[in-house]
């Protein structure tokens, strides 16, 4: 059983790697290949949730790297498989022969390892490596078709803001370290001491919020959309960004031992539901929608961690709900991509009727995406809604006004796909995508019917005896919704869709056969002002570039400078001291001591010339010279006597 | 066995000069040969570390008396914190070996200036004298500076010069500091163990102070941290590319292998009364290191800078652990023990990424990033591994580079929480400026340097050529050793932890 725990891990990121590896030489075989991984992988994830395995290896001193399955992880490791499996699957169809199959493969599957290390890591460790791998995969694979720079400057940007985020991650692995919390186990992790259980707090929410597209992060996952549809049904929607909300939701004990943790988590989810669902309506892309959506679905389950244990049973079951239905919608919308050529909702018109398969599953999973009873979503939603009414009622509120939200979104949605065709040509708009798809197989439709049976089916959730099963495996208790909230979700909800519906259809009709580049007038009463700060995903993003971007830039240009300058020049001149003073030694210390050493050699010189003066040759003045010798010599007698 | 590793390349050497007419190839040949002996010798003496454990004696402790009125002695051994780093040297070496296969200018004399190196490099890290420690220094700086000035580029004579000059004297004023813990010392002796023992000048405020200030210049200057620093862009940049790899590699970690070995046993006082510098000094290394990297359009100075930024890490590792208050035993030795991880992963990694840099040298002519555009269509192998390189570096976990930083960051967040962080903020940096140089390398449209100057790069005309098997065979192999550790770490930190305990106790004395 522990065997099978390191398998699950090691098979996908072993096989990822070689396949990435091998890349082009690897094209032919890499679907099936990574097919058959993906159902091995789901066969190990079944195996470990039933077996509940726990391991560890020795790691760094104290702290092993720990893998375990409990309940929640167990849920989290067959999502992330039975998803993977159906993305790929349809990837297999999707991507043609001619494409970069085995990096591509590959970076999935590696992606995929990194995630199931990810909700099984007992510790902080463990969960870092995966947490990390997972966004340097991201970056490859968003930006996977590297020859288009704006794609891969989109993959740069989701990249290093999810990194930035990730910095908590490793201050939370310290402050453990500090609290003394041991083998930075998560579970221990209330334990920590003082001011270091703050700190780990923070690390860790600030780490969640960013991985998970919530305020103020949620920009990346636009960009994040460059990426191919296949991308975004994995990532966005089953895994990475629920990597977040899953790690709130494992460590929802700490946020209620920290005492500020637990409201602020619940209030941020509660506000990005919130606005993200906004976002959502004002945006004129398909795969947009899709994305301000998820931050927006991935709020609820944000909501819910910070709502006590009995959110847990909500924000899980939300998060499963969410899994299915979101890779579906993205899977859809890839395919309507390859076939049609667009994204734009204005240019789907009639894209439903096209492919009848791909339109049916697509409307069941706005349907379920919109909340409505008696499919996932709603049941999802009502138990973590009733979780949050325990703990506050504007919580609550907020919650319910989301909800509404996400029907007026999901009716848009549902409305530009199933509308009329307006006759703009295919290809017009968004171009991108696979090149040459234009048929939609049967390894395509498949895992979108098999999504959308799991959307619709997993509505059991209302159930109570369900519900308390459900509770009972992740060990939490479960809250039960009353009558009338559930009645209240669901007017709302589909009271949400309706006008969501009339907008999209109203829209539409006002738009005409040549889309214009500014939205034209809906029939509701919103300000165009809000209506762009909507639609720019609330400006986050350009606020972040003129207040950090560019600075930093800036900063990191003066220093450059700085050092060639002044550091440097610093140097040089130490250095063109040192020259000058040889200089001054050599053409004035020098010769001046030379100078003296000269001198002392001209005097001595001329002392000599001097002595040698009396010597004339001229007897008679030898006689003269010898008189005054004797003379002076008789004076100096007398005088010493 | 150990002395043997060491002057066994020299030897070959000495042989490859008295041959006049050994042709290019075969001189080189002779130096691959030699290395991957001395890899082997290194191997064997792991191995036989490991299982027979270390238990406080140097291994292949070898010593004999060289000049005993002053107490200098060949005294040599490994331990947990050496042996790493003479297996990085070896590796790294035997690595620039295989990769210099095709060099044709003055090969022989090439091949014989590089033995020579390995030699000092080897023995510097072995040697448990610290006269032994300075004459191993010196030799490798006059090697390096004949390295760079003999077959680098751009302006190779200047850069040689300004290396040779600020490093030599930073050396001086280790030997200052040398002298000084000779004089402190009762009976005075240059011996490292017996000093480590007796911490002359363990009550001299004064005397510990600047003895301390002489010794931590002369290290800082080679390492290099900020302010000294600006003596490393130029020599990296107009280098030959296996010049820079040792020069990254193994040259930089004397410094600071200089710090775990000789500062911090031999002056705890001194060392636990500074700690705070230090750390200071290894955050703003940290900092102003990615922050200048950054802004960097050449992408070999990039990468040099990226060096005093990974530098920085070590420094506030062992700075912290000078820090009693605040974190326990087991976070200083988990701070020792990422510094010593971190100079072996830098070594790896950093030194893969020279040689890739040599690379795209020797195929476009130019560094400047902003040439280049979309070379992954045209050399995927080479995009590839040099991705791998650039996340490797930047610490992304499955590398050794995430071990080290992990380990330096969780063991110093206790005791000096606002650096600590400040530091993180480096990780953010490495991570923007290196995959912003994957992008306008790698990815994009694509874009070849032009002729200009009459030198026609081999790029403008036939395209950007792929690895040649002996740069695949040079560069994949610290790669993947690097992967090994970061996925295994436990045969390498085996080796480090019970040492960099050992010198978490003696800093405490």
């Amino acid at each position: 059983m522990t065997a099978l725990l390191w398998l699950l891990v090691a098979l996908p990121l072993g096989a990822g790697a070689v396949l990435a590896a091998a890349g082009r030489r690897a094209d032919r075989v890499a679907p099936a290949f990574a097919v058959a991984v993906s159902v091995l992988s789901l066969a190990a994830a079944g195996a470990v949730a039933a077996g509940r395995p726990r391991v560890e290896a020795p790691f760094l001193a104290g702290i092993p790297a720990g893998l375990a399955v409990d309940g929640l992880s167990a849920v989290m490791v067959l999502t992330v498989t039975a998803v993977t499996l159906a993305v790929l699957l349809s990837s297999a169809g999707e991507v043609g022969p001619g494409e970069a199959r085995g990096r591509f493969f590959g970076l999935m599957l590696l992606f995929a390892g990194a995630m199931l290390v990810t909700v099984t890591a007992t510790n902080l460790v463990a969960l870092l490596i995966g947490w990390e791998v997972m966004g340097a995969t991201s970056w490859a694979l968003i930006g996977f078709w590297w020859r288009d720079p704006r794609r891969v400057r989109a993959a740069t940007i989701a990249f290093l803001t999810t990194r930035a985020a990730d910095l908590g991650l490793y201050l939370a692995a310290g402050a453990a370290v500090a609290g003394g919390v041991h083998a930075l186990e998560l579970r221990r992790l209330p334990g920590a001491a003082g001011p270091w259980l703050a700190l780990a707090t923070a690390g860790i929410v600030l780490a969640a919020l960013g991985k998970s597209a919530q305020l103020p992060f949620s920009f990346w996952l636009s960009h994040a959309m460059q990426g191919p549809s296949p991308v975004s049904a994995l990532l966005h929607s089953a895994a990475m960004v629920a990597a977040g909300a899953y790690l709130l939701l494992r460590v929802e004990p700490l946020l209620a031992a920290s005492g500020w943790g637990a409201p602020l988590v619940a209030w941020v989810g509660a506000a990005t539901a919130l606005l993200l669902g906004a976002v959502a309506v004002a945006q004129t892309d398909l795969k947009q929608l899709l994305a301000a959506s998820t931050s927006s679905q991935i709020g609820f389950m944000v909501l819910a961690a910070g709502v006590g244990a009995a959110g847990v049973t909500g924000g899980t079951m939300q998060l499963v709900a969410h899994a299915a239905t979101k890779s579906l919608l993205f899977l859809a919308a890839g395919a309507w991509l390859g076939a049609l050529g667009t994204q734009r909702l204005d240019a789907l018109g009639g894209a439903a009727r096209r492919v009848p398969a791909v339109g049916l599953t697509f409307a069941a999973g706005a349907l379920t995406l919109a909340g409505l009873p008696p499919l996932s979503i709603w049941a999802a939603k009502d138990q973590l809604l009733a979780a949050a009414l325990s703990r506050s009622p504007g919580l609550y509120a907020a919650g319910l006004a989301a909800a509404a939200v996400s029907g007026l979104y999901a009716g848009k949605a549902l409305a530009a796909v199933t509308g009329q065709a307006d006759g703009v040509p295919a290809g017009a708009g968004g171009g991108g995508g696979w090149p040459g798809t234009r048929r939609v197989g049967a390894a395509m439709t498949a895992p979108l019917v098999a999504l959308a049976a799991a959307a619709v089916a997993l509505g059991a959730f209302a159930l109570p005896p369900v519900a308390a099963g459900f509770a009972r495996l992740l060990g939490a208790p479960a809250a039960a919704p009353a009558w009338w909230e559930r009645l209240a979700s669901a007017a709302l909800a589909t009271a949400g869709l309706l006008l969501g519906i009339a907008l999209g259809a109203g829209r539409l009709g006002a738009a005409g056969p040549a889309p214009a580049p500014v939205p034209a007038p809906v029939p509701a009463p919103v300000p165009a002002v809000l209506r762009g700060w909507l639609a720019g995903w609330l400006g986050v993003e350009g606020a972040v570039r003129r207040l950090l971007v560019r600075p930093t830039l800036a900063l990191a240009r003066g220093l450059a400078r700085f050092d060639d300058r002044v550091v440097d020049g610093a140097v040089r001149g130490a250095a063109a001291l040192a020259l000058a003073a040889a200089r001054l030694s050599a053409t004035r210390l020098e010769p001046a001591l030379d100078g003296a050493v000269r001198a002392v050699a001209g005097g001595a010189r001329r002392l000599g010339a001097l002595a040698r003066r009396p010597q004339t040759g001229r007897l008679h003045q030898y006689y003269a010279q010898a008189a005054v010798a004797l003379a002076a010599l008789i004076i100096v007698f007398v005088l010493a006597r | 066995m150990l002395s043997i590793v060491i002057f066994l390349p020299v030897a070959v050497a000495l042989v490859l000069l008295a041959l006049p007419r050994a042709a290019n190839r075969t001189a080189i040949r002779a130096w691959v040969a030699t290395s991957a002996v001395d890899a082997v010798l290194v191997v064997a003496l792991w191995w036989r570390a490991a299982r027979a454990g270390l238990d406080g004696r140097p291994a292949g402790e070898a010593s004999l008396p060289w000049i005993p009125t002053v107490g200098v002695s060949y005294h040599v051994g490994l331990d947990g914190l050496s042996l790493p780093l003479v297996a990085l040297t070896a590796g790294l070496f035997l690595a620039c070996a295989v990769y210099s296969l095709r060099e044709t200018h003055r090969a022989r004399a090439f091949a014989a200036l590089l033995l020579f190196l390995e030699t000092t490099c080897l023995g510097l890290f072995a040697a448990l004298d610290l006269i032994l420690f300075f004459v191993f220094f010196d030799l490798s700086i006059v090697g390096m500076y004949f390295v760079i000035a003999g077959w680098g580029h751009g302006q190779p004579a200047r850069a040689a010069l300004k290396f040779f000059l600020y490093t030599f004297v930073g050396s001086l004023a280790l030997l200052l500091g040398f002298i000084g813990l000779y004089l402190a010392a009762e009976p005075r002796t240059f011996d490292i163990v017996e000093l480590t023992r007796q911490a002359p000048l363990a009550g001299n405020a004064v005397g510990g102070t600047l003895v301390l200030l002489a010794v931590a210049v002369g290290l800082a200057v080679k390492t290099p941290t900020v302010p000294f620093h600006t003596w490393l862009p130029p020599a990296h940049t107009d280098a030959p590319a296996a010049g820079s790899a040792i020069l990254a590699g193994v040259l930089l970690k004397m410094g600071t292998y200089g710090f775990v070995r000789i500062a911090m046993p031999i002056l705890p006082d001194a060392w636990r009364r500074f700690a705070t510098v230090f750390v200071v000094v290894g955050v703003v290394s940290v900092v102003y290191g990615a922050l200048v990297a950054l802004a960097q359009v050449n992408f070999k100075r990039m990468v040099a800078y990226t060096s005093v930024n990974h530098m920085g890490y070590i420094l506030l590792g062992v700075g912290t652990a000078g820090i009693l208050a605040g974190g326990g035993e087991q976070a200083r030795t988990l701070a020792v023990t990422g510094a010593v991880t971190q100079m072996v992963s830098h070594g790896l990694i950093t030194g893969a990424l020279f040689l890739l840099s040599g690379i795209l040298y020797d195929r476009g002519r130019t560094y400047d990033m902003d040439a280049y555009g979309g070379l992954a269509g045209e050399a995927p192998a080479f995009a590839g591994l040099t991705a791998v390189a650039a996340f490797a570096s930047l610490g992304i976990p499955g590398f050794s580079g995430f071990i080290a930083e992990f380990q330096i960051i969780t063991g110093s967040l206790g005791a000096r929480p606002v650096a600590t962080s400040l530091a993180l903020l480096g990780i953010l940096i490495t991570a923007a400026l290196f995959v912003w140089a994957l992008q306008r390398l790698f990815l994009g449209r694509r874009r070849l340097p032009s002729p200009d100057a009459g030198v026609v790069p081999a790029a403008a005309t036939g395209g950007f050529a792929d690895l040649r098997p002996h740069e695949l065979g040079a560069v994949a192999p610290l790669l993947l050793l690097a992967l090994v550790i970061g996925v295994a770490p436990r045969f390498l930190l085996d080796l480090i932890q019970p040492a960099a305990r050992a010198v978490v106790g003696l800093i405490a004395r």
